[in-house]
């Protein structure tokens, strides 16, 4: 084609595929394009599955929609369920990024929330912003501790992360149980062993005008925290250079275990903090309760964010609708309690395949430019 | 006479309990972990092994209902295993799919289904499988029972060599073997290697469901939502920690076994402080045990190299 | 010449994906906008709905409802419940003692339009069931578990409990007669006074009539364990007991254990009878439907109801399972005569001299503990008699 250089000025129109804002526009959307349409799709096939079991499709997904996101009352319910999933799953998503797969975060929320109970107990007569305060740092420590530890084993003597996360996470239920029905035990809670509460005015408030509590402000942080560490940081770079090629980045000076330590400790100290907001904002105490299965949902999180700290926030919200409208499907429906894992499981899934075709599919392509 | 017999029993109760738990507690472990030998030696990680014993169990239980035979279930499960281990497989044969990934979405789908469609299978009985005990010589009724087993623990203990051997003496082992170990010499050899990996998953999947089926048709011996422990994702550490070996994975199985029933047993004679520690036991010894015989510095032995980069 | 190309093909199916999409999503805001203004008139005239229609009662279970066991007790009652007229009932199972609770609680006040609620699980009341109670005053919050305290706890909350130690005093009494070994078992899953209590009414009925009879003790550390409950039944058997009994959510396992195992089993929280044929005695059962008849009788009718009600054979709240094959005759007499003693009142369960399985006395001679009586509900001790110990 001839060149343009003798009228910079042409008054013929850039043809739409070359010009140059478009670009970085399609990139972005290219990246939600699969997981969007991955959405869609699972959505059709549990539609077909509720077909199946005898039950209609539209209905049960708009009961759902209902449940999760149509009245201010179902969005606050979401929101409130979507706020400890932002911080286990970042206990997931942080590690990824160095190549390293942690599923132990349920274990490191319910010790976090052992230690920040215990601390509530011993602290309950100081102003509540420092019972607070030593709570949030009692739990982010112990649970940084706990993951930490798995990466530790994982750079000095070579054992496989995910289990070991996942023994240690058997272990801090352990230890809580233990914890809980015997040293820590509030005497006065015999039908429900207990911590001893840590005082009405130590608890965590709700937002303003919202009916859901601080814990989704902490969510809220700590992923565009970590997103802002893992993406737009030295730290975060050398991070990803160990996710890609671990011995390169070993040569180059990395310094590797120390990056491998701090960031599962991270990891760590996000989902104790989930157990800390738990006791604080929603019991006052440490018990069995405590294990609520958010660290397990924060794996599903992670992985569906394809480990994105920003895209957790997303997820978290999916996913705390998804719980959120449960309870609907089981009293409209009669569903059982396990439709809501199947949806899960059939969303990941599609997610994968869907992944699979990346590359194969762009934007960027179907508009035919040369991108 | 039966009373003083009872009574003596008193302290031997413990290791008798342990012996007991490794016949009937290590079943499910080893088939899952022989399964998951398999697949790993083919190269790939299948975590959602899980979710195909919760299947296995739900699906031997309700076949076992439906047709009254609790053998055919047993086939049921393992054809359900047959089942998600091949989707497994297919997935992970796939461009850009994780295997860690999908083995936690095939778990979750794999223990959601089998919830769902097992509502109705809590409230009736199944026929079982039968068992006969290897302590027919003693009078004493605790040997007898602690020592019964199954026609199916036994077939899971006398795979664990046959499968040891066919690793070593068959083609199918070796091919297996090549494409764990190296994808250039498999291809170089003619084999498809997505192909071997996708039957190594799915073979791998038929002992994980016959597992599943263990627990609802034998040993606890029902249905409900409780079934299963983490037993499927124990597994793929028994393996590891048996370096991939189908022998060591069966005496690591029996190991764990006689460790989860340490708890109860401790109990019964009287020592109870402590027991969610001790029933962590096997999770404990498990982690000691990975710890101790790992190091950063020399590669572990008998790893399959591809499944290193499968990561 | 017109061949389909890939790329053709791309766009086809994006082009299908993005219409079902959008289909899907248009759906789906047709029947919100429909169903939205719904929910704002529901929460905001509850007074139309009750007066007209149905009063609709919410039942919430921690667990499944067909586990054999607790849930299903509850579930039972429920089912009655939905059987009378003028009432709807909407239930919800396996909802964790966590926010989840509190969410499913509003969820029905708020898009079910239920002014009672009866959530069951124990763990649900503090802080779950208050919480809300204060912020909905409309509605009734009936709690399992007996913890309601006059002038602590809002009007609208109230609380019921059966003392199902009385059903277990009967069914220990029918074990101890039919032991051939003198031990029984007893499965349990942590050492809270309500289970504590189970376990001594049992011993001590079975020692009522076989002072030599002795019970072990077995803790699994929590309330669904099959795989801990059956290696607990297990070793009890290899012990040499051969009555099991237990306080789990699901003594199914146990049941069926016991069954192969060949000896003797005692129900809970339902009848297991089915499981076991051959050596079910008896079981300990709660009869929620007669507590939940009265109080949804009492709510519709806008009456006053007690904020804390506590009952055992006489008010009909438990029951026991009907005898089993291997129960004799001696020992279903004993056992009634029992049943009749607790009923009018006349024999008490806790009284001394009784000395805890460490030989320290806890009731002193002449002394005796009404079910009623709030000592009992801190029992912390295993009574003479029991192996095992609670921590």
């Amino acid at each position: 084609m001839e060149s343009v250089s003798t009228s910079t000025l042409a008054t013929e129109p850039v043809p739409i595929r070359e010009r140059a804002w478009l670009s970085p526009l399609l990139g972005v959307l290219d990246s939600l394009l699969i997981p969007a349409a991955s959405l869609v799709a699972s959505l059709a096939v549990f539609a077909l599955f509720i077909l199946i079991t005898g039950n209609p499709p539209f209905e049960v997904l708009s009961e759902m929609y209902r449940g999760a996101f149509g009245t201010w009352f179902s969005f606050q319910n979401t929101l409130l369920r979507a706020a400890p999933l932002m911080l286990t799953g970042l206990c997931t998503a942080l590690p990824a990024r160095l190549g390293l797969i942690i599923i132990g975060g349920e274990g490191a929320m319910v010790v976090g929330g052992v230690a920040a109970a215990a601390t509530g107990v011993a602290l309950t007569d100081s102003p509540p912003y420092v019972v607070l305060g030593a709570m949030m740092l009692a739990a982010m420590l112990v649970g940084g501790l706990w993951i930490g530890l798995a990466g530790a084993l994982k750079v000095f003597r070579g054992v496989n992360e995910t289990i070991s996360s996942l023994l240690l996470a058997y272990l801090g239920i352990a230890l809580l149980n233990h914890l809980v029905e015997g040293p820590l035990k509030d005497p006065e809670s015999l039908n429900k062993p207990s911590t001893r509460h840590i005082g009405e005015a130590n608890m965590l408030g709700n937002l303003p005008g919202l009916d859901v509590h601080y814990g989704l402000l902490f969510g809220l942080m700590a992923c565009v925290g970590a997103w802002l560490l893992m993406d737009h940081s030295v730290f975060g770079f050398s991070g990803r250079i160990v996710g890609g090629n671990s011995r390169a980045a070993r040569l180059s000076g990395l310094g590797v275990p120390k990056l491998v330590i701090l960031t599962c400790g991270l990891a760590g100290a996000a989902a104790g903090l989930a157990g800390m907001v738990e006791v604080a904002a929603v019991h006052g105490k440490a018990n069995a309760s405590l294990m609520t299965g958010y660290g397990y949902t924060g794996i599903l999180v992670a992985f569906l964010a394809r480990q994105h700290p920003l895209g957790v926030i997303a997820v978290a919200v999916l996913l705390g609708g998804i719980g959120a409208s449960g309870g609907l499907l089981q009293r409209q429906f009669e569903l059982p309690d396990a439709t809501v894992s199947v949806l899960q499981g059939i969303i990941f899934v599609v997610l994968l395949v869907g992944e699979s075709f990346r590359g194969k599919w762009k934007l960027s392509r179907l508009l035919g430019s040369p991108a | 006479m039966e009373t003083e017999a009872a009574n003596a029993i008193g302290l031997w109760g413990v290791p008798l309990a342990v012996i007991g738990g490794m016949l009937r507690v290590s079943a499910p472990f080893l088939f899952v972990s022989l399964g998951e030998c398999i697949t790993e030696k083919s190269g790939r990680v299948n975590l959602g092994l899980e979710g195909t014993l919760v299947m296995g169990a739900m699906s031997g239980y309700g076949f076992s209902y439906l047709t009254g035979s609790a053998w055919l279930g047993v086939l049921a499960a393992g054809v359900v295993g047959f089942g998600f281990g091949a989707l497994h497989g297919w997935l992970c044969g796939r461009p850009r799919v994780n295997d860690i990934a999908v083995g936690i979405a095939m778990m979750l789908l794999g223990v959601g289904l089998a919830f769902f469609l097992g509502k109705p299978l809590i409230q009736p009985t199944a026929p079982r499988l039968p068992s006969f005990s290897l302590g027919f010589w003693s009078d004493t009724p605790q040997v007898v029972s602690a020592l019964s087993v199954n026609l199916l623990f036994l077939i899971g203990v006398a795979l664990a060599p046959l499968l040891a051997w066919a690793f070593n003496n068959t083609r199918y082992g070796l091919v297996v073997r090549t494409v764990g170990e190296s994808t250039d010499a498999a291809r170089a050899m003619g084999y498809d290697v997505k192909s071997v990996r996708l039957w190594a998953t799915a073979t791998g999947g038929i002992l994980a469901g016959v597992g599943g089926s263990f627990l609802s048709l034998f040993y606890p011996g029902s249905w409900n939502e409780g079934l299963s422990s983490g037993q499927g994702l124990m597994a793929v550490a028994l393996v590891i920690f048996a370096r991939w070996d189908p022998i060591k994975c069966l005496y690591a199985s029996l190991l764990f076994g006689g460790a989860s029933a340490l708890g109860p047993a401790l109990q019964s004679v009287g020592i109870s402080s402590g027991y969610y520690l001790f029933n962590a036991a096997p999770y404990a010894l498990t982690l000691a045990i990975m710890v101790w015989a790992n190091s950063a510095q020399r590669t572990v032995e008998g790893m399959p190299a591809e499944l290193a980069s499968a990561r | 010449m017109v061949t389909v190309s890939p790329q053709s093909t791309r766009r086809t199916v994006l082009l299908a994906f993005t219409l079902s999409a959008f289909g899907l999503v248009a759906c789906g805001k047709k029947t919100e906008s429909s169903s939205e203004p719904a929910a704002a008139v529901s929460a905001a005239t509850p007074e139309a709905a009750k007066k007209g229609g149905d009063l609709t009662v919410g039942f919430i279970y921690v667990g499944p409802k067909d586990d054999y066991g607790y849930n299903q007790a509850h579930a039972e009652g429920a089912k009655f419940v939905a059987s009378m007229p003028g009432v709807k009932i909407r239930e919800e199972e396996k909802v964790p003692e966590s926010m989840e609770v509190q969410k499913t609680m509003e969820s029905m006040i708020n898009l079910d339009n239920a002014k009672l609620l009866f959530p069951t699980s124990f763990g649900y009341f503090d802080p779950h069931i208050l919480k809300l109670a204060d912020k909905y005053k409309d509605t009734t919050f009936l709690h399992c578990g007996g913890l309601y305290t006059e002038g602590k706890h809002p009007a609208n909350v109230g609380s019921y409990f059966g003392y199902i130690d009385e059903a277990q005093y009967v069914a220990g009494v029918v074990a101890g007669l039919t032991t051939k070994t003198g031990k029984l078992g007893f499965i349990a899953a942590k050492p809270i006074p309500q289970v504590l209590r189970n376990v001594n009414a049992f011993t001590l009925g079975a020692r009522s009539v076989n002072p030599k009879a002795t019970t072990k003790v077995i803790f699994t550390g929590d309330w669904a364990l099959p795989v801990k409950e059956a290696e607990a039944a297990n070793s009890l058997a290899d012990q040499g007991v051969d009555v099991l009994t237990s306080h789990v959510d699901s003594p199914k396992v146990v049941v069926e254990t016991a069954e192969r195992r060949g000896i003797f089993s005692s129900g809970y929280h339902a009848s297991q009878a089915a499981l076991a044929p051959k050596g079910y005695l008896t079981g300990a059962e709660w009869n929620w439907a007669k507590v939940y008849e009265d109080y949804v009788n009492k709510v519709k009718a806008g009456e006053k109801w007690d904020h804390l009600v506590r009952g055992g054979f006489k008010e009909g709240y438990i029951k026991m399972s009907p005898y089993g094959t291997p129960v004799s005759d001696e020992a279903k007499k004993k056992a009634d005569e029992a049943k009749a003693g607790l009923t009018a009142g006349t024999l008490i369960i806790f009284k001394g001299p009784l000395k805890d399985n460490k030989g320290k006395e806890i009731i002193p001679a002449g002394k005796e503990l009404g079910q009623r009586d709030i000592e009992l509900e801190k029992m912390d001790y295993l009574v003479e008699g029991v192996e095992g110990s609670t921590s």
